[in-house]
């Protein structure tokens, strides 16, 4: 799980025309994912022309179930190659979700040596005190 | 007229050009020492302004510093009129110098209005000290 | 179009003709040039890179002045102007700064080499100067304040807020999976930086030379960015390097033995930026450098089994190994076995790699000592000598874009 080291800010996610969609989400504690209706598959991150059928018009948002497993991580362990934000250790892992696309996020109650791949995981969110809201993954029963 | 600061605005720091090019310190320790510093080459005499760590006409990485008379003529200038950064009061005047010794060397001007400036006009270096840990070389008119 | 690259076929229609190739056996690297490397340069970036262009210059025989082209690639801190007024260069009509970090490695080359081929300039100068021991250093973990409140870009924006910055962190990730899928050992991959370290022992401009690692030393270090320990991970190196690229045509006339270019190659497939990477069905390659490989086969008329020696970018051990996989030195997934020990990659083995000392022993000079080194190969001056080098290999960095050449005498 992440801690914050008070007093150092969290950076904040760019935002632009194709990813509003997913932030504004985020902000309402929702998990959304671009889908391209032509193709019918998800596509994470954002972007503005479908790499399947190259259309810029069959996209839409749709709500992930925010279930997952947990498919690769790494574990931050040195202050030189962390950001100073977050107590170390701190993981940052890669979840597929059911819809089948990858994202990356962080952990929320789950200590260090539970963090394996083939953890099953859900979304979770939480406002940050400083206005921002973020999406973390916490343990989930199979 | 001599440009104006707005004193709690900080003024934009030689010194991050200094960190990146080490060939300029000894430029900047002359400012602070009240000199202008020149870079001569050791083996041709090439005088450089800005200082450099090899010598474009010999190749040479073997240099010298002397110090400049100080004097010179305004080859060139643009009055800003709007402030681009807001360390700065508008109107001032950005001159180019063309010193004695021949190096041109961007300042800015003391006690001459924009409009009163001239393409040949002498000019002699002032050093005004414009923050702390910031000596500036400005010019006068001459005489 | 993506599952075509994941199972590695190749395209497989119209396949463009070697001949149509400009570059292949019409360019060379003619010229080499470095400064110390150190861990204080004590000397700012365009100081140490004004030395190694000098000892480039002087090294191929050229005169300054014959310089008409220069060529680097993105997060350089020379400014190009101030580099010309200093070196004195008054006919440069050429000039490149590359995209792709260290994919780009040896994309340098091969724009340069382009340049050359197309009559755009005669001598172009490939440059690196760092300060990164000293000063700062790319990827450390509180650089990526310095972009504070809002991620660089929209993709970085995805990852940055969440504390995984650093590019070793990046690769950990696909790493792991690579090692989980294959079963690739903390031990396999030890044996990496323990050969790299040897060959540094030969070269006294190494970073490491006179500092031996055991496999023992490897195991004991700390972990970093978990699972990257601090031996799997490049030095940190204030020196420049620079290499200058011609016709072989004017090559004739110059004093070294050419290394002439039998191959180069950019090569950037989809889904390969470093966030939706992971997007792939398959994270536990690097299809980049693959397509880099098949691409330098192609041009080269040549297969893996053909090259003598290779220099492949390492920023990581996990890097240098897996290409081995992707440019066929090994199979899929056998990288670990393969480095098991050390023999295959030591300089009687199947393939010696980065007989300098690579990025982890030598230095990080983003990939220029590579090129250097697989020049020194070919001319028969390396430290550590492969015997009767007829093909040296080259690649860029692992992950991003990725580029590559082979060197041929
Ligand atoms: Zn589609
Ligand atoms: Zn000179």
């Amino acid at each position: 799980m992440v801690k914050l080291i008070e007093g150092i800010p969290i950076m904040r996610p760019y935002i632009d025309l194709d990813n509003q969609g997913y932030w504004d989400a985020v902000k309402n504690h929702k998990l959304v994912l671009q889908y391209c209706t032509k193709c019918n598959r998800f596509i994470h991150p954002p972007r503005p022309m479908c790499p399947t059928c190259r259309s810029q018009d069959t996209m839409e948002w749709k709500e992930s179930s925010g279930k997952g497993i947990l498919y690769s991580y790494v574990m931050f362990t040195s202050p030189k190659m962390a950001y100073p934000a977050y107590e170390l250790p701190y993981a940052v892992v890669l979840v597929e979700l059911e819809e089948g696309v990858r994202i990356v996020t962080n952990t929320h109650e789950i200590e260090p040596d539970e963090v394996q791949i083939g953890l099953p995981v859900e979304v979770m969110f939480e406002d940050l005190p400083d206005g921002q809201t973020v999406y973390r993954f916490k343990k989930r029963e199979a | 007229m001599t440009v104006e600061y707005n004193p709690d605005q900080k003024i934009p720091h030689p010194a991050m050009w200094g960190v990146l090019y080490k060939s300029s310190t000894p430029f900047w320790e002359g400012v602070k020492n009240k000199k202008i510093m020149l870079q001569k080459c050791k083996s041709c005499g090439n005088l450089l302004n800005p200082p450099r760590p090899m010598c474009p006409k010999c190749q040479s990485q073997e240099n010298e510093w002397i110090t400049a008379k100080g004097t010179g003529k305004i080859y060139s200038w643009v009055t800003f009129n709007e402030a681009p950064h807001p360390a700065f009061k508008a109107p001032y005047a950005a001159v180019l110098v063309e010193l004695d010794e021949g190096p041109r060397i961007v300042s800015n001007m003391v006690d001459v209005k924009p409009e009163d400036l001239e393409i040949g006009m002498a000019v002699e270096v002032t050093f005004e000290d414009v923050a702390e840990d910031l000596t500036l070389p400005k010019f006068r008119k001459a005489g | 179009m993506l599952q075509e690259y994941m199972d590695r076929k190749y395209r497989t229609d119209n396949k463009p003709s070697v001949e149509a190739n400009l570059i292949k056996n019409n360019v060379a690297i003619v010229g080499i040039g470095q400064t110390q490397y150190t861990k204080n340069s004590g000397r700012d970036e365009l100081d140490l890179a004004c030395e190694a262009i000098q000892n480039a210059v002087d090294d191929a025989g050229l005169k300054m002045s014959d310089i008409d082209g220069f060529d680097t690639f993105i997060l350089d801190r020379l400014s190009l102007p101030m580099l010309i007024n200093s070196l004195g260069t008054p006919n440069v009509r050429f000039s490149c700064e590359v995209s792709g970090g260290g994919g780009a490695g040896c994309a340098v080359a091969v724009h340069a080499a382009a340049a050359v081929a197309t009559g755009q300039a005669d001598y172009v100068c490939c440059y690196r100067s760092l300060n990164e021991a000293s000063g700062h250093r790319y990827g450390r973990g509180d650089d990526f304040i310095e972009y504070m409140p809002v991620a660089l870009t929209p993709n970085y924006g995805y990852i940055w807020p969440l504390g995984f910055v650093t590019p070793l962190g990046w690769a950990g990730v696909w790493g792991r999976r690579w090692m989980h899928e294959f079963n690739i050992t903390r031990e396999q991959l030890g044996w990496w930086p323990v050969v790299l370290r040897e060959y540094a022992q030969n070269n006294p401009e190494a970073t490491y030379f006179g500092r031996p690692m055991t496999h023992e030393d490897y195991m004991e270090s700390p972990m970093i960015v978990d699972p990257l320990k601090l031996h799997d991970c490049c030095v940190n190196t204030d020196g420049a390097a620079a290499y200058i690229i011609t016709t072989v045509e004017r090559a004739k006339d110059l004093k070294q033995t050419p290394a002439i270019i039998a191959a180069s190659a950019q090569c950037c497939p989809i889904e390969q930026e470093i966030q939706t990477i992971y997007q792939r069905p398959s994270i536990s390659g690097l299809v980049e450098t693959w397509y880099v490989g098949q691409e330098l086969y192609r041009v080269a008329e040549c297969g893996p089994d053909d090259i003598d020696v290779a220099q492949l970018y390492d920023p990581y051990s996990i890097g240098g190994i897996i290409q081995l996989e992707e440019l066929g030195f090994c199979e899929r997934g056998e990288g670990g076995k393969f480095v098991e020990g050390g023999d295959n990659i030591r300089i009687d083995g199947k393939i010696p790699c980065n007989t300098a000392g690579g990025l982890l022993s030598e230095a990080y000079l983003h990939g220029w000592n590579l090129v250097i080194e697989g020049v020194r190969q070919i001319r028969g001056t390396s430290y550590n000598q492969v015997k009767d080098v007829e093909l040296s290999m080259v690649t860029g960095g692992p992950g991003v874009a990725s580029s590559g050449i082979i060197l041929r005498r």
